[in-house]
């Protein structure tokens, strides 16, 4: 499964570069504290959902990342990108 | 009994709700806690074309009912009827962002699912067309299954059409009591079905640029954004000391006036003295910081109501990361600056326990408005009026040092706190970044005459309370010709005994007297030093002009700088730690924050005096 080449391979979610549309096709919901895990579905984060990176960190760090869902724009820790692996488009 | 029939405004965050609950409410509204936890219940009358009232609820915002906040769980269990002394409410109404439809109608089907009579606000769909959004409000009803209003709350559209919906949703309950449940979806299914709804609902979609993307192209830009956040609190701190001075003064003006009134009208005598230097010293005092006060709760609402609060969290995050907390503690904190109170009811919203008590014990080292006025007073008078680098105040720049004294402070304690007793696992950050708003004027009036209005409150029962009781052991054993008032009252005594503790920190008398009563709230102490010094002087009324000038001629700089220390860590008003109790179910956390906090102011104004007069200032 996503395994066909042609468009970019699969890599963490952390990984991909500002501005590029992926979707999201599976989480390491192990790697993340439930209530979080919890939340992260609640906001849309899940498998499938269809997602870019709008913005990253402050000062050079690589930490917050604010990712684009749909219409929404959702701030997440690096620890949870690092737990998700996409698909770029 | 007739009971109030009562609708419920539900929605996710950022729905728009509280614009709405405003816009149908108006200044019918009534804040209170949720008995038990505290959890703000907003309510207000709603009122029908009939005539007839119903009540309102606001309910706090909620991604499910799969609750993962204190915040979302009073939602839900409300909802549910699982509340006690709470029913649930007969009419649901959900509200929804028009332009994140496929997300928002997640939380609205679940709601819809309980069968309970619902109706939908499409609100802000102006907000929808500005990003080229045309949406289908009858292609959404047929979907949901109900009636769906489009609103715009900011602009007061669609409020009547929503109300005559209530009133006939209401009318169907009344006659029809009984829910009638809907199959119940996984939140796959529901996530699927949303994204199909979105699509039917949507008529037609263009890409323009919208605005909220480019401004956080800036203000969450990796390096443009933290200096532009540093530079706003920096005015907001500059304009709490500037733009207030006016207002400040004219209120002084009042007081003033007020005394010489009661001087001209009241025949001289113990009961004058009480009037003029018991309670218009003491609560005058505290009253004219009233400016400052609303000044800095302006600027606060004004961040939350642009959506820019958000984006201070995200930038703020790396920063508390590296003191075990996240940047949901930034809203806390700030708000903490107003008061701790809301700050520690706001800490609601951090789901990680742990991380939760960090913010709540961390939450008073935040220099809340009530210390303004202690520091107002001591800066005005021991600090010159003159400009560094030619144009920053010197008086607002010490005030400024004062607010990040706290603020380092208060990473450290939770840097230590977070390695000690409430060590744990690091907690994540998860928020969403709502879309930028102009705020509405109203919103803004709204939510500031209800913090004006608990200062008030404030000064007219606590501080006029501890100011009377001061006033009474101040003068009474009546002092004999010759003697000086202060050393043979009770009060005088005992800031006597507590003298020793204190003197060693360079503390005075009158101020280790002021300590006491600030206890019941910090802003006393100020009214306490003019009482003090109101009774111990031949004036009759002091205003604080007069009160600047008693403290220019009796303290010296290290001293007054001593107490500027402790107040940034002095242990916090009785109110406070009364929520902290609330918060954390017990008194062992209350005791605890105290006990460290007056080690630490302790320390603090010790180290300042000496270092002051070791530098001869």
């Amino acid at each position: 499964m996503g395994l066909r080449s042609g468009s970019a391979p699969n890599m963490k979610l952390e990984a991909l570069e500002r501005g590029k549309r992926a979707t999201i096709i599976s989480v390491d919901w192990d790697a993340i504290a439930p209530e979080e895990g919890k939340r992260l579905r609640a906001l849309g984060l899940d498998e499938g959902a269809r997602i870019a990176i709008a913005h990253r960190g402050v000062f050079g760090g690589r930490d917050p990342i604010a990712v684009m869902v749909g219409r929404m724009t959702i701030a997440i820790r690096r620890v949870h990108a690092a737990a998700m692996v996409v698909e770029p488009a | 009994m007739t009971s109030l029939r009562r609708a419920a405004l539900v929605g996710n965050p950022n729905a728009g709700k509280s614009a709405l609950f405003n816009a149908l409410t108006g200044a019918r509204q009534k804040i209170a806690n949720y008995p038990g936890v505290t959890v703000e219940r907003k309510a207000g009358r709603l009122l029908l074309a009939t005539g007839e009232e119903i009540e309102l609820i606001d309910l706090p915002g909620s991604y499910s009912f799969d609750a993962t906040s204190p915040d979302e769980e009073v939602t839900r269990a409300l909802v549910h009827g699982d509340f006690d002394g709470e029913a649930a409410p007969d009419v649901m109404v959900v509200v929804l962002d028009a332009a994140n439809l496929e997300q928002h109608l997640v939380f609205a089907q679940e709601v819809i699912e309980l069968g309970r009579p619902t109706i939908v606000a499409l609100n802000m769909v102006d907000l929808a067309q500005r990003d080229g959004l045309t949406l289908d409000p009858d292609a959404l009803s047929q979907a949901l299954g109900v009636p769906v209003v489009p609103t715009v709350a900011v602009r007061r559209k669609g409020l009547a059409e929503l109300t005559a919906a209530i009133a006939s949703a209401e009318a169907a309950a009344e006659a029809d009591h009984s829910a009638h449940p809907r199959p119940h979806l996984t939140l796959p299914e529901r996530r699927l079905a949303a994204r199909n709804i979105a699509k039917a609902t949507i008529l037609s979609q263009s890409t323009t640029r919208r605005l909220h993307a480019g401004l956080d192209r800036i203000l969450l830009h990796p390096w443009l954004g933290p200096p532009i956040l540093f530079a706003l609190l920096f005015v907001i701190f500059q304009a709490v000391f500037a733009w207030a001075t006016p207002f400040a003064d004219g209120l002084e003006a009042l007081a003033g006036l007020l005394a010489e009134l009661v001087n001209n009208t009241v025949p001289a005598g113990i009961f004058r003295d009480f009037l003029t230097e018991g309670v218009i010293a003491g609560v005058g005092g505290v009253v004219v910081f009233l400016p400052q006060i609303v000044i800095l709760f302006a600027f606060i609402l004004v961040m939350e109501a642009t959506g820019y609060m958000a984006r201070a969290a995200f930038i703020m995050d790396r920063l508390m990361a590296s003191v075990g907390l996240s940047g949901r503690s930034f809203i806390p904190l700030l708000s903490s600056f107003a008061c701790a109170i809301p700050g520690i009811m706001a800490t609601r919203s951090i789901a990680d326990p742990k991380d939760r008590l960090t913010t709540i014990l961390i939450a008073p080292l935040m220099t809340c408005s009530a210390r303004l006025p202690v520091y107002g007073v001591v800066i005005a008078a021991v600090i010159p009026n003159t400009k560094v680098w030619g144009a920053i105040g010197l008086q607002g720049l010490v005030l400024f040092c004062l607010y990040v004294a706290g603020i380092v402070g208060a990473m450290v304690v939770a840097l230590v706190l977070r390695r000690s007793v409430t060590a744990g696992r690091a907690s994540g950050f998860i928020m969403e970044l709502p879309r930028y708003q102009m705020p509405r004027l109203r919103d803004l009036a709204i939510g500031l005459w209800q913090r004006a209005w608990v200062f008030l409150r404030r000064a007219g029962t606590i501080i006029f309370a501890a100011t009377v009781v001061l006033w009474v052991l101040l003068t009474f054993p009546q002092a004999e010709p010759g003697e000086s008032q202060l050393d043979v009252s009770i009060a005088g005594k005992v800031a006597t005994a507590m003298h020793v503790a204190f003197e060693p920190i360079g503390f005075n008398r009158e101020m280790t007297l002021a300590l006491v009563p600030a206890m019941a709230a910090r802003e006393v102490a100020v009214a306490s030093l003019a009482t003090t010094y109101a009774v111990d002087s031949e004036d009759e009324a002091q205003t604080e002009q007069a009160l600047r000038e008693q403290i220019s001629a009796r303290w010296t700089l290290p001293t007054a700088l001593a107490f500027l220390a402790w107040f940034v860590f002095a242990p916090q008003c009785l109110s406070t730690i009364a929520v902290a109790r609330r918060e954390t179910n017990g008194w062992k956390w209350p005791t605890f924050m105290l006990a460290y906090l007056f080690v630490l102011a302790y320390v603090f104004a010790g180290i300042t005096f000496w270092c002051a007069t070791a530098l001869g200032l």
